[in-house]
């Protein structure tokens, strides 16, 4: 709960720095195979499956993955496993059996060109340049979170790590491009896990156990309020509500901490978001685009979807437990809050007291307190102040203790403070290790995403085309550099102004949420046309967009959050309002599409959608045993992870 | 591609789990050090964990290197 910063030994110092060193030295080792465009964005199509397989996991796992997954392990408990189960496994299964072959046959280099091998340059465009500005604001905002934390935690200078951070991501990918970002990423997969295992396992034991957690929570769900988990002091859930996956989401929205029904959690979250995310965005795709054959890149997902399935224990649980660790007297660790300066405690204290003086409301007395301290506070513990009245004629000492104790939880936070609790040093070094190497892996895939996208799909198709391969090649080591000076520039503009940054990431959303719709009809119904493509595309992100202008969740004010050109419809939670705006752009999307395809005429022949579309693509028969074939080990990876879902129904 | 990833991945971690079994040796003693991970000498179980871990890496890239 302190603010301390944590000194790093003489021996955590060379667990981070052997790491560098053999990051870096990858870079280096691979710089001699480097020699075409190709080579560079797209390794000469060379790497075996389980390489790529790791990579496509390590890609995706960013550092904001991995706070962020803690996180929503806390506010949410195990229902933040859907995320895994329900949503990233059956989606990473419908990529290597249904789409791989035509990503991979097509030779398309990108998804943007197979968007223009199906299509048309205009859907190619859309999606090339909505995907780049993604990229580079996506490692902005980890590199920036990333450089916050090591300043918190170690007390590093904010501008050193950063700067530090992307030059040796810039050092490796510019020397081995593609190659290198996804071998570094096999390292960085094995950095992960077994740096943070330690962590886990020793929360774990802290904590007496998963039957000791479960017990807990049940506590905990029961009296939400007392943890600052809901911001109304009456609301409380079934005892299951934090331990088990299915059953809360029945009851409906009020029954589960996240707020959400079941249809938007399966079609929204599961089908929508999911698929579009694993079965379109480049920066995984093109690690499974990376592989030496047909095989390899189908199996790519599956060797990814094994320990996928298994991940929730690693970055779900952490945050499980420390709610659970929360909830245990005497143990002396408390979920992470803001702190309150010592020095804005009179103010604070005054200010409370002149509130009730002037039997001011909840939202009255939550702002001005903000207002005070610089801190937000929770209006169920605000409220439970105001509605005691014995608790005014306290000291002020005990006044800024129960006002410190309504102070919101920083779930960010959590991962770090279970480092910080469990780790001696040595473990330290390679827990720290671990999550710069979370953060790297995040950074190169984004980077070496960006690069391929910029070169072949703008540059060579927009700007200079015909030129030689050595100019491309030499393009992309230039872009590179200018991609990670792109992402520092967004990390500062992230630094300065966060507003931006919830506006950005909505902006993402609206852009992802019809996505998985277009690829569905291309790939599946010849009939799809290039203009029902791009309209439907168009349409289906400006519904999103006015979707979120229209709805809004419980609690939350006209603005950011929605509403802002009307309030039609009040969903229950940020995550409902998120899964439901995927459900309608995605509807729209595929409904236009359908429709402006019918009405318009093809513009491709059969013969050129061959290898493009389903239909049209004679079956290829690869001579494999019937267990080692995609579509057996998706039904089987299929059947573990129902069993999954089961285990903790 | 040139490189097998399993020797540097191997490499790295057999390094770290002698790095870690080191101070686990070294700081064995000291109870106040492990106090924070419950009491037990976790770098010099893990060090072993990564130990052998490194190791495995190195046999598999060996026996894979003919094929």
């Amino acid at each position: 709960m302190s603010q301390a910063t944590v000194h790093l030994s003489f021996v955590d110092y060379s667990i981070l720095g052997l790491y560098v060193a053999f990051v870096i030295g990858i870079g280096f080792a691979l710089k001699r195979n480097v020699k075409t465009s190709a080579d560079f964005f797209l390794s000469g199509r060379s790497i075996p499956a389980w390489v790529t397989g790791l990579a496509f996991l390590s890609a995706n796992l960013g550092a904001l993955e991995l706070v962020g997954m803690a996180a929503s392990g806390a506010k949410y408990g195990i229902s933040t496993c859907h995320f895994y189960w329900v949503g990233a496994i059956p989606a990473m299964i419908f990529l290597a059996v249904f789409m791989m072959p035509f990503y991979y046959g097509s030779k398309a280099r990108s998804v943007p060109e197979y968007l223009k091998l199906r299509f048309d340059e205009r859907t190619r465009a859309f999606n090339s340049v909505s995907f780049a500005v993604m990229t580079i604001f996506a490692s902005g905002i980890s590199l920036n979170a990333l450089s916050k934390l090591l300043h918190q935690l170690l007390g590093w200078e904010y501008n050193i790590c950063l700067w530090v951070c992307s030059f040796i991501v810039l050092l490796y990918v510019l020397k081995g491009g593609l190659t290198s970002a996804i071998y570094t990423e096999v390292l960085q997969f094995f950095m992960i896990v077994l740096g943070f295992a330690p962590v886990v396992f020793l929360g774990l034991k802290d904590a007496g156990g998963w039957n000791a957690v479960k017990d807990k929570l049940a506590g905990v769900a029961t009296h939400p309020a007392t943890y600052n988990l809901v911001s109304e002091g009456s609301k409380t859930f079934e005892p299951n509500a934090w331990t088990s996956a299915w059953v809360p989401l029945l009851g409906g929205p009020s029954a589960n901490p996240m707020g959400v029904d079941l249809f938007a959690m399966v079609f929204g979250l599961g089908f929508v978001l999911s698929f579009g995310y694993w079965c379109t965005n480049f920066l995984v795709v093109q690690r499974a685009m990376a592989a030496k054959d047909m095989v390899a890149a189908r199996n790519t997902p599956l060797v990814a979807a094994v320990p996928k399935m298994f991940f929730p224990l690693l970055v779900i649980l952490p945050g499980i437990i420390a709610l659970a660790l929360t909830a245990t007297p005497g143990k002396g660790y408390h979920l992470p809050q803001a702190i309150i300066q010592q020095s804005k405690f009179p103010d604070a204290v005054a200010s409370l007291r002149r509130a009730v003086a002037d039997h001011a409301d909840n939202d009255t007395v939550s702002k001005s307190l903000s207002a005070a301290t610089g801190v937000s506070f929770n209006s169920a513990k605000i409220a439970e102040i105001l509605a005691n009245p014995a608790s005014l004629s306290a000291s002020d000492k005990q006044l800024a203790i129960r006002i410190q104790d309504a102070v919101v939880n920083d779930y960010d936070g959590v991962i770090l403070s279970l480092v910080k609790r469990y780790c001696p040093t040595g473990l330290l070094g390679l827990a720290l290790t671990a999550l710069l190497a979370s953060f790297m892996s995040g950074m190169a895939g984004n980077v070496t995403a960006f690069n391929t996208v910029w070169t072949y799909d703008l540059y060579q198709a927009y700007i200079a085309p015909n030129k030689t391969d050595d100019h491309y090649y030499w393009m992309g080591r230039v872009v590179t550099i200018v991609g990670i000076l792109l992402s520092i520039a967004a990390a500062y503009f992230a630094s300065m102004w966060t507003n931006a940054m919830d506006i950005i990431q909505l902006v993402f959303g609206f852009v992802n949420a019809p996505l998985f719709a277009t690829f569905l009809l291309g790939m599946f119904w010849s009939r799809t046309t290039g203009t029902g493509a791009f309209v439907g595309l168009v349409s289906g992100t400006a519904a999103s967009a006015l979707f979120h202008a229209c709805t809004i969740s419980q609690g939350n004010l006209p603005g950011v959050k929605g509403a802002y050109l009307a309030k039609l419809v009040v969903l229950p939670s940020d995550m409902a309002q998120n899964f439901w705006l995927a459900s309608f752009a995605f509807t729209v999307c595929f409904i236009l599409t359908v429709v402006f395809s019918l009405a318009t005429r093809r513009t491709k022949t059969d013969e050129e959608l061959k290898g493009l579309v389903y239909s049209l693509t004679p079956k290829q028969i690869v001579k494999q045993a019937w267990y080692a074939q995609p579509g057996t080990i998706g039904i089987a990876l299929l059947i573990v992870c129902v069993i999954l879902n089961f285990i903790f129904w | 591609m040139g490189l097998d990833i399993r020797y540097p991945i191997g490499m790295m971690f057999t390094l770290l789990g002698l790095i870690l079994l080191g101070t686990g040796f070294i700081t064995g003693g000291d109870a106040a050090i492990y106090r924070s991970s419950l009491g037990i000498n976790i770098n010099l179980i893990w060090g072993a964990v990564l130990l052998i871990f490194g190791l495995l890496m190195w046999v598999s890239a060996h026996l894979g290197r003919n094929k």
